[in-house]
Parts: C-alpha cells; sequence; structure tokens
C-alpha cells in the first residue's frame, strides 16, 4: 500500500498505491500504512530525508467518501479525521526533511500531504491538477489544508481554493506558491533526493514554527483581513443563500484556526469538519453527486442480460439547435454523424453551429487544431435519407409537429438497419402515440436531451408501451458512450423532469394570481438555491412558450381541461400585455438595454398585492414541496425510480445538491412536516397539494426514499 | 432614590477626521483632558470630589485602547482620579452619561464625569478589527452588512428617496451654519488649545454651508459597489424579501462626517450641586438601551425612544426637542416618520451630517447641544437618542430644572 525503499545515501522514498482501490485514496487502511511509513522513517537512524510519492498516475486523489459516508456522529469524526491530520503534523515538526515528489494529480488529502511536506516538487504535465474540492460534495480539508494553506500563501490568495474547491495545473499553483518547483517527470525523483540531500537545515522548520513568522498578507484582525473576512461572508451568502455550510465550515476554520498556533488550528479544523460530516446537508451531497451519480454513470440497473451495444455511426435528423448540438456532442464521442435535414444549407447550418463551438475552445486553446478538424470531419451534412443505412441509432430532432415526426419516422424506417436504434428527442409528445406509426416500436425510444445539448448533461431514456428492454439497455450504452447521464423514464405527457420541474414556475404564477408580492416570490425563489428566481425563469424560457403548452393541452384536452391556477396569469401576460418573455425584452422583467433586469412595476397594476402577504419561508415552501410532491407522484405511478428522480432533478433543472435532489428533499425536510404542510396548502388547492398516498404509507411505517 | 443633575456640558469643536484635520495633531487623551480641564475650570471642583470618569469610545485600539479614560486624567493632571472606558459603539458617549446617572441615582456616587472621546484621524474605524465584523461565523448567520447599507435599506424599505435624504442634508448644513452663526455653541465649546495655550481649533471643520440639494446631487452612492458586488444587497433582501432591489442613496454629503472630537459632561446629585454651589441645568428622567433587528441596523432609535418615554410615563408630544444621531440621513427621516415627530423639533441646530460625528464622543455632545437649546428657547425637555452599529438604540431624556 505505501512501498518503502531506503538507498545508500539515507533517502527514503515513501511510494503511494493502494492497490485494492481503483485510485490512491486516504481510508483507515492507507492512513495506517502511511503513518506506520512515516514513523519508520522519523525513527530510523539512518534515514536522512524522505521522498513521498506515487506509482500510479495520480499521486493521491483524495479522501475516500466511503470513510465519510460511514461517519455517523461528532466523535466518530474525529476519530475519523485525526490520524492522518497528526502524521501529517507529525511527519512536518520530525527536523528530517520531507519533500513530497508530485508525480500526478495531487487532490484533497493527496494535497494536504504535500502542503506538509517541507518541499514540494511536480511534474511539469499540464494534466496534473492540485487542488481542495473538498468544498464542492459539502467538506472541507481536514488534514491541515485550511491552515497550510493560507500561511503559505496568504489568506486571500488561499481562499479561491478553499472555498470553491479551485485547481490548479503545475504551472499556476507554482505561481501562487502551491509548490515549490516544477521539474520534467523524468526528472522528478532526482531532483527530489537532490533537493533532500541539500536542504539546509532550517528547511525543516515550517515558515509558522519559527518564532519570527509574518502571516503572509496579514492574520486575521489586520485591515487588510477584516476587509477580507467581511467581504467574503457577502459574496459567500450571496452565492449560498445559507443552504450549504460547507463554505462557512472553511471560512470559521481559517477565520479562528489563523490567529492561534496551527496546532490549534489542526483542532479547529477537526472540529469544523465534524460539524460538515455529520450534517445532513453533507450527505445529501456526497450521496446524489457521487454514489448516484456513479451510480447513473456506469448504468446501474441496466437491464443485464442485454449485451452491451457499440456505436459507430449516429443520424440525426433536423440540424436546429438540438440536432446540431447532438451531432457536435455525438462527434466529439469519436462517432461518425450523418446530419440530415430538408435543405443542405440548413443541414451545413447544423454543422457550423458545431464548428463555433470548437473554434472557441480552438481559441481558448482547450483543444488543438487537429482535434477540431478531426470532430468536424466526422460531421456529414446531407438531405439523403439513404445516408442512414448504415447507422446503428436515428435520433430525430425536428419540430415538435406529430405530423412531421411521423413522416420522418416513416422516411427514415425504409433505409435504416434491422438492429438500428430509432430515438424521438421529442420534450412533449408521448413516445406510445408516436410510435404508432412505426413499423418497428420495439426499436421505438424517446430520448429527450435538454438544450442546449451540449452543455446539459442529462438525457432522459423514454421507455414506449412498445419499447424492448435491449432497446432501453442499447440507448444507456449510447448515452454512456457520448457521456451524458442517462435516466429511465416511462411514457407519459412531459416524462419526468419537465412535469415536476414545471411546479417551480405554475407555483410561483400561482401565487402572483393570489397576490402574493412577485419580489417576495422572487427572493424565496433565490433563497431555495435553485439556479434562477422563477419569475426570471419564466422569461428566459419565454412566457409565451409556457402560454403555447397550455393552450396546446386545452386543445388535447377537450373539455375535461381543467383550469390551472397560474392560466390567468399567462392568458393576461401574453394576449392582454404581450410580454412574451426576456427574447422581447419584456416579460415579468423590463430588460433595459444596459443590461440587468428590474421587475417591471406594472405588475402591481394588473395583479394587484393581496393585503395579508404570506412569509418568505411559506413561499419558499411552495416554490420547492410542489415539485417534490409531482416527483413523488411520478414515483408512484412507477414514471420513474427514486434514484433516477434525485439525479434528474439535479442535472436537468438545476435542483439543489443539499438537500439531495427532489426527493431528497422529502427526506432532508422530514416527511411528517411536509405532508403537514402540504395538507394544510391543499385546503386551497387540493389538486396541486394533494400528498399521494406513498408518502402516506411512508410517513406510517417511518421509511425514507433513502 | 436620588436624582441625577446635569451639573454642565462641554465639547471641544469638531476636526476632520484625516491627517490635514486641525486636531489630527492632538492624541485622544490630551483632546477629552482639555474637556475635563474645561469642567474643572467652570465648576471649581476639585479632581478627589470627582467619583470615577467615564468616556466613552467606539474604536478602543491603538492609541485609543487600554482605557483611554484613565489615560485622559492622567493627561488632565487628575492622577488619582479612577477612569472607566466604555464601548457601545456611537451611542458610548451617551452610554457614559447614562453609567454616570444610573451611579448618582443609585446613591453610589455624588459627582461624575461622564462622555467620550473619538480621534478618527489618528484610529480609524476597525482598526482594531472585532470579532462581530470579521468572524463568519457571526456575520453570516446574523445577516451583518455595511453600515451605509443598512441606510440605503432604510431609506429603500420607508420610501426615502435620493431627493428626501439630499433635503434633510442640506437642511442639516443650514441649521449648523445658523447656529454657529448665532453662536448657539457658544456655552458648550471648549477651543482646542496646544501646550503653549494656543488656539488650534475653535469652531466644527466639518461644516460646509453653501452646501445645496443640487451640488449634493452630483456625489456617487457610496455604498452602491459594496451593496451589488460584494453581495451585501443580496445579504439585505434575505432578510427584506419584499423588495426588490436596495436603492443606494447614501454618500458622503449626507451621511455623518468623519472627525476627531471629545466631550464631558458633568453629573451629579443635588448634594454635590450644592457643596460646588452650582444650580443644577437640568434632571436626568430616564435612559435606556435597546436592541434591535441587526441587518437594517439603524432603526434602534425608534425602540430606544418608545421606552424611555414610556418609563417617563410621557408621550412624544412631551418632548420639546429632539436630538437624533445624524449617521446617515434615512436614519433621522425614519426615526420622525416612524414616532410622527414634526421636522422643527429635531435637530435644530443640524447634527452629524454637517459637523461629523466622533463615534465615542458624540452622545455626550447632542446632551450638551440640545440642553443649551432648551435653555435657549427656555423650554423644558429634550430627548438624545442615537442608531448604534449591531442594532442598538439609545435614549436619555433631560428636563430643565
Amino acid at each position: 500500500m505505501i512501498e518503502y525503499q531506503l538507498d545508500t545515501d539515507g533517502v527514503a522514498t515513501l511510494t503511494w498505491n493502494v492497490s485494492d482501490r481503483p485510485m490512491n485514496v486516504l481510508n483507515q487502511a492507507s492512513i495506517a500504512a502511511f503513518t506506520e511509513a512515516v514513523e519508520r522513517a522519523i525513527n530510523d537512524q539512518n534515514v536522512k530525508g524522505v521522498i513521498v510519492t506515487s506509482s500510479r498516475p495520480e499521486f493521491v486523489a483524495g479522501g475516500d467518501l466511503d470513510l465519510i459516508r460511514d461517519i455517523r456522529d461528532v466523535q466518530q469524526s474525529m476519530e475519523c479525521s485525526g490520524p492522518i491530520s497528526r502524521i501529517l503534523r507529525r511527519l512536518e515538526t520530525s527536523k528530517k526533511p520531507f519533500v513530497a515528489a508530485i508525480n500526478g494529480s495531487a487532490l484533497g488529502g493527496g494535497l494536504e500531504i504535500c502542503l506538509a511536506c517541507h518541499h514540494r516538487i511536480v511534474a511539469d504535465d499540464p494534466n496534473i491538477q492540485l487542488g481542495l474540492p473538498e468544498v464542492t460534495i459539502g467538506l472541507l480539508p481536514a488534514a491541515g489544508g485550511t491552515q497550510r494553506l493560507p500561511r503559505m500563501i496568504g489568506i486571500k490568495k488561499a481562499l479561491p481554493y478553499l472555498l470553491e474547491g479551485r485547481k490548479a495545473d503545475p504551472a499556476k499553483a507554482l505561481e501562487a506558491g502551491i509548490v515549490d518547483a516544477m521539474v520534467p517527470s523524468t526528472e522528478l525523483l532526482s531532483r527530489a533526493r537532490a533537493w533532500l540531500l541539500s536542504a539546509p537545515a532550517e528547511a525543516v522548520t515550517k515558515p509558522w514554527d519559527r518564532k519570527d513568522f509574518r502571516f503572509p498578507g496579514g492574520a486575521p484582525q489586520s485591515p487588510g483581513s477584516i476587509q477580507i473576512f467581511f467581504g467574503a461572508s457577502g459574496s459567500l451568502l450571496t452565492k449560498t443563500q445559507g443552504n450549504y455550510p460547507a463554505p462557512e465550515a472553511i471560512l470559521a476554520c481559517v477565520y479562528d484556526g489563523c490567529q492561534v498556533d496551527i496546532d490549534t488550528g489542526l483542532k479547529i479544523e477537526q472540529r469544523q469538519f465534524a460539524r460538515l460530516a455529520t450534517s445532513p446537508s453533507t450527505k445529501n451531497m456526497i450521496r446524489i453527486l457521487f454514489y448516484d451519480m456513479n451510480d447513473a454513470n456506469r448504468l446501474a440497473g441496466r437491464p443485464k442480460e442485454v449485451p452491451k451495444r457499440s456505436f459507430k455511426k449516429i443520424a440525426i435528423l433536423g440540424a436546429g439547435m438540438m440536432g446540431a448540438g447532438l451531432a457536435h456532442v455525438a462527434s466529439m464521442a469519436g462517432l461518425e454523424v450523418v446530419l440530415l435535414d430538408v435543405s443542405k444549407d440548413a443541414a451545413e447550418k447544423g454543422k457550423a453551429y458545431g464548428a463555433k463551438i470548437l473554434e472557441g475552445q480552438v481559441a481558448r486553446g482547450r483543444i488543438s487544431e487537429s482535434v477540431r478538424d478531426t470532430a468536424l470531419g466526422r460531421v456529414v451534412p446531407t438531405t439523403n435519407y439513404a445516408d442512414l443505412s448504415d447507422c446503428d441509432l436515428v435520433i430525430e430532432a425536428v419540430f415538435e409537429d406529430r405530423a412531421i415526426k411521423a413522416e420522418v419516422t416513416r422516411k427514415a424506417e425504409a433505409e435504416i438497419r434491422d438492429d438500428a436504434i430509432f430515438a424521438s428527442n421529442t420534450s412533449t409528445l408521448p413516445i406510445g402515440g408516436l410510435a404508432t406509426v412505426s413499423k418497428r416500436p420495439a426499436r421505438f425510444v424517446g430520448m429527450h436531451f435538454f438544450s442546449p445539448a451540449e452543455k446539459m448533461p442529462l438525457v432522459e431514456i423514454i421507455r414506449g408501451a412498445g419499447t424492448s428492454d435491449e432497446t432501453i439497455a442499447e440507448a444507456l450504452d449510447f448515452a454512456k458512450r457520448i457521456r451524458k447521464t442517462p435516466i429511465v423514464v416511462n411514457d407519459c405527457p412531459s416524462f419526468y423532469a419537465n412535469r415536476a420541474f414545471a411546479m417551480y414556475p405554475y407555483e410561483a404564477m400561482t401565487m402572483l394570481a393570489e397576490g402574493v408580492n412577485p419580489n417576495l416570490i422572487e427572493n424565496a425563489g433565490r433563497m431555495t438555491a435553485m439556479p434562477m428566481p422563477p419569475l426570471a425563469l419564466i422569461d428566459e424560457v419565454s412566457v409565451e412558450l409556457l402560454y403555447k403548452a397550455m393552450k396546446q393541452a386545452r386543445a388535447d384536452q377537450g373539455n375535461s381541461y381543467q383550469t390551472q391556477p397560474q392560466d390567468t396569469i399567462l392568458i393576461t401576460m401574453v394576449e392582454q400585455l404581450k410580454r412574451l418573455g426576456r427574447k422581447t425584452g419584456r416579460g415579468f422583467y423590463d430588460y433595459p438595454s444596459d443590461g440587468g433586469r428590474k421587475l417591471w412595476t406594472g405588475l402591481a397594476d394588473h395583479f394587484p398585492l393581496a393585503t395579508r402577504q404570506p412569509n418568505v419561508e411559506e413561499v419558499r415552501e411552495r416554490l420547492m414541496y410542489s415539485q417534490s410532491l409531482e416527483a413523488a407522484r411520478c414515483v408512484a405511478e412507477g414514471i420513474v425510480s427514486v434514484r433516477d428522480a434525485d439525479i434528474g432533478s439535479l442535472l436537468g433543472w438545476g435542483f439543489p445538491s443539499f438537500l439531495g435532489g427532489v426527493l431528497g428533499q422529502i427526506d432532508t425536510v422530514g416527511l411528517p412536516r411536509m405532508i403537514a404542510a402540504c395538507d394544510r396548502l391543499a385546503e386551497q388547492m387540493p389538486e396541486r397539494y394533494a400528498v399521494p398516498q406513498i408518502l402516506r404509507d411512508m410517513a406510517a411505517s417511518g421509511r425514507t426514499f433513502h | 432614590m436620588n436624582d441625577a443633575f446635569i451639573l454642565d456640558a462641554v465639547r471641544t469643536p469638531r476636526g476632520k477626521g484625516r491627517a490635514s484635520g486641525a486636531l489630527h495633531e492632538v492624541g485622544p487623551a490630551r483632546l477629552a483632558a482639555q474637556t475635563l480641564l474645561a469642567l474643572k475650570e467652570r465648576n471649581g471642583f476639585s479632581p478627589d470630589q470627582i467619583a470615577d470618569v467615564i468616556l466613552g469610545c467606539g474604536e478602543p485600539s491603538l492609541e485609543q485602547a487600554s482605557d483611554i479614560a484613565k489615560a485622559a486624567t492622567f493627561a488632565a493632571g487628575f492622577a488619582e482620579v479612577p477612569g472607566a472606558q466604555l464601548n457601545r459603539f456611537c451611542g458610548s458617549g451617551l452610554e457614559a452619561c447614562n453609567f454616570a446617572s444610573a451611579m448618582i441615582i443609585a446613591g453610589q456616587a455624588e459627582l461624575m464625569i461622564a462622555g467620550g472621546v473619538e480621534s478618527m484621524s489618528r484610529v480609524p474605524m476597525f482598526a482594531g478589527g472585532g470579532a462581530w465584523v470579521t468572524d463568519p461565523q457571526i456575520t453570516i448567520p446574523n445577516r451583518i452588512v455595511p453600515q451605509g447599507v443598512s441606510a440605503d435599506l432604510i431609506a429603500t424599505l420607508y420610501g426615502f428617496t435620493r431627493s428626501d435624504v439630499d433635503t434633510y442634508a442640506a437642511q442639516s448644513q443650514h441649521r449648523a451654519a445658523t447656529a454657529w452663526q448665532e453662536g448657539r455653541f457658544s456655552r458648550s465649546i471648549v477651543p482646542v488649545c496646544d501646550v503653549n495655550g494656543l488656539t488650534i481649533l475653535d469652531r466644527d471643520e466639518h461644516v460646509r454651508a453653501d452646501t445645496t440639494v443640487a451640488s449634493l446631487g452630483s456625489l456617487e452612492p457610496s455604498f452602491q459597489a459594496l451593496g451589488r458586488q460584494m453581495g451585501f444587497d443580496g445579504m439585505a433582501l434575505q432578510r427584506y424579501p419584499e423588495l426588490d432591489t436596495i436603492e443606494h442613496v447614501h454618500h458622503a454629503g449626507n451621511s455623518s462626517g468623519i472627525v476627531d472630537g471629545a466631550s464631558a459632561v458633568l453629573i451629579g446629585s443635588s448634594t454635590a450641586a450644592d457643596r460646588l454651589g452650582v444650580k443644577p441645568r437640568a434632571r436626568v428622567r430616564t435612559f435606556g438601551t435597546v436592541g434591535s433587528e441587526p441587518t437594517i441596523m439603524l432603526t434602534g432609535p425608534i425602540p430606544a425612544t418608545e421606552a424611555v418615554l414610556k418609563r417617563a410615563g410621557m408621550s412624544v408630544r412631551d418632548i420639546d426637542l429632539f436630538e437624533c444621531n445624524e449617521a446617515f440621513a434615512a436614519v433621522v427621516l425614519r426615526f420622525i416618520q416612524a414616532l410622527n415627530i414634526p421636522l422643527d423639533k429635531v435637530n435644530v441646530n443640524g447634527g452629524a451630517i454637517a459637523m461629523g460625528h466622533p463615534l465615542g464622543a458624540t452622545g455626550a455632545m447632542l446632551l450638551g447641544t440640545v440642553l443649551d437649546e432648551l435653555e435657549r428657547r427656555d423650554l423644558s425637555t429634550g430627548l438624545v437618542t442615537l442608531c448604534i452599529g449591531g442594532g442598538m438604540g439609545i435614549a436619555m431624556i433631560i428636563e430643565r430644572v
């Protein structure tokens, strides 16, 4: 696990190789092995200096989340995080020089090992990442990261690494002072040895262990730092709205810990870590961002009996923004893509969309020109259906019009191979209906991508009534192939993501219709940590689009259509006020030409404020609980699994990770509290707040989703 | 219980709180000492009659650290008089008077000096740090924003426009200029002198008599960048979600000036007054301090005033003159709006917008100002109140005797 080698010059090399895990990680076993190796080196009088390195591509990738997942109480957390923190302090004060020879990425605990060493040398490979990303999963660097980094590079420079989890490549890390030297990989170990053999005596005493230590950039109570801390509180809180405790805890560690000696600072860090490790929000984040995401990405739950399908060539029908985006994504994944549209121009335009994205990436130095050219070369624009004959998969991304979709389905099916999958990228039309024109409904599936396809990571794989398990399994294989995260959804109007997410804007408009102050609605929306306040979001997707969807539903359902509470807002906004949304510069907001947005002052004239206003907590509950109820209904109806419901909410519409996804929220809030709130709201809105039986049953038996 | 009487009140003129300000050359201990010596000279006490000197100081760090009141007694030659420094931020000077009054009323002292000192040019605000503005475990959960953002929040919440606050500010300047012209401060002002007795400053240095609403109109808002770019507006909106945005209306011209100054009030029992042969100028009726919502921070004068009125069995109409510290224009506008007080009873000789706000000294200065004016107009009751950082308010009611 930790290889120990001593050479004749007295240089001991400690080499990380946690062979029973996919990567070098810090867990109980590896920490124990590292501790033993460090002690051995310190205690062996023949050892003059120590190199810490790794024989894997990475240096050390961080803490093993299994370890953290299993922490149940704060005492256990202290016992869990203490040993690594202590052994690092031990090596730091051992009076023997330790050098980190950073051969690959050092993240989280991996970088903290390096920070504890007396000297850091990194290989000059630009793919190496150095950083402390703990904050992104609701944790903090608990092996001295919050204490050593500010003492090394100053509070101001350290905060972005700690609070945002910013990562640096070797060159940036050198510039920032995180490492001391950058050398060619081949020379890494020899340079490390050379440093050890010539290290000056004072190198084994860290600056903060010397009497004359001056805090770089000023200690926390210096005038400059006061500004930093006060300022950080404002920007941090505006970002997190107080929902994410990790950055607050990190700031607390830096503030408290940097006013005292480092040993005391390390104790403070352990205590703050324990607070996070046991907090529901961190547990939620680790579960959804790590475990659930991993399961979804490795297609856990895919029918095992179906052999894995490989894809070489696909076709996209319709070269609009969605089709063009998909073509780009597929070509970047190494697939050949036929991009078909009614005219050569339209098809070429679709290809140009991808070209523009690639151009931007070349300009920013993200990809080389040859990568761009290869990717572009794989996309073949066409108008000829015969080009579909050797494709593994066809995705139609044409207008949301049943007749047009039927036509392209027939034309494509006339050309494609028997084993090819035909997928419809519809966002609204049920797959069962579209599949009726198909000659081969078992091979007909929905693949609902989100726009813009090159950015949005989610795809809903929609199972129509006739779709075979084999097709579902292969559609999942395809999603993985193009690095999208798939969820499997059974056919129903709007499918899963749009159906549950719609409650957020719907409930906002419902409250507006009730006379709730729109500022209150928007600020409550901000406080939920959803990506955008709801009325601003409606403007963004366009008021008119929601209006048209409502008209379509009315037309489809005829007399059985039940008027929704938000309908009146949509009708007034579109028919009477002609405020269609962001694109037209007028929606719930005004969009002045100098940028920014401001709620339209005329709203109050058309949607008068009620004399009694709810408190912001109630508004927030309505915006959030309505989504969870709809998601729970989807689960009850067998539309989607629990894991996929949460993953879909996270990736599809940015549901906050601290709640663990849309069903995670139900667990987090607690069923009794949530049911009581919904029952109260159901007195006014019996349908929207009807609590599905599944939740009442779960509450009765004390069950939770996770 | 005894009555506490105000026997005398003095203050220094206020110098601009920067290196070019006249009082920058005078250290805070010596600045305060001049007010102590003036009280001695005017009232003829011997230092051993003084039970204690309590001085407010809003930034008790650096040169003002480690009990500035004891330093002031040394500088005044009152070497064997005790001194206590007190910090309630902007309420410090009045709090010193409250505490001194309480000692007299409780019968635990006969004669006290209370006041305050602040050399803002030598000891800048927050020079010493402080947990309530730096510790993220305090600032974040309590939604602490810069005071200027709080003042702008008051203006937004209660509908004071830029023109409203500028109009008020211009009036403060004009009232202060008139008061100086007519010598209305002459009873209180103690010129600050150098080691040789030469006068360094004998007038408030910060007043700009030529200020107009139009001239103020050209000033850029001071707290917009803090609010919008550093996220403090967002923080405030979490507490006031009924608002869309915060209108940033305050600037250097309608906020209190940064100045240097000191004040001292002689407070005693009737026995002490008799012993000195001094006629008490006013009786202390009621006083007190309250806490208020910390994000808006500066609305404390309203509940503080309500509390002291209630304790005195009085109503707003029973008060002849008010001094409500002009920390920011909107603080005073909200105060008179909430309590329905006519503007011609409030800050009739201008305030901190014109003359400046030497944090720890201001409270006791206002006490002298209102007392001088009550005497000049031959009125009876005055109320002094100040908003205080962190969400506090302080008030005292006095009555001429």
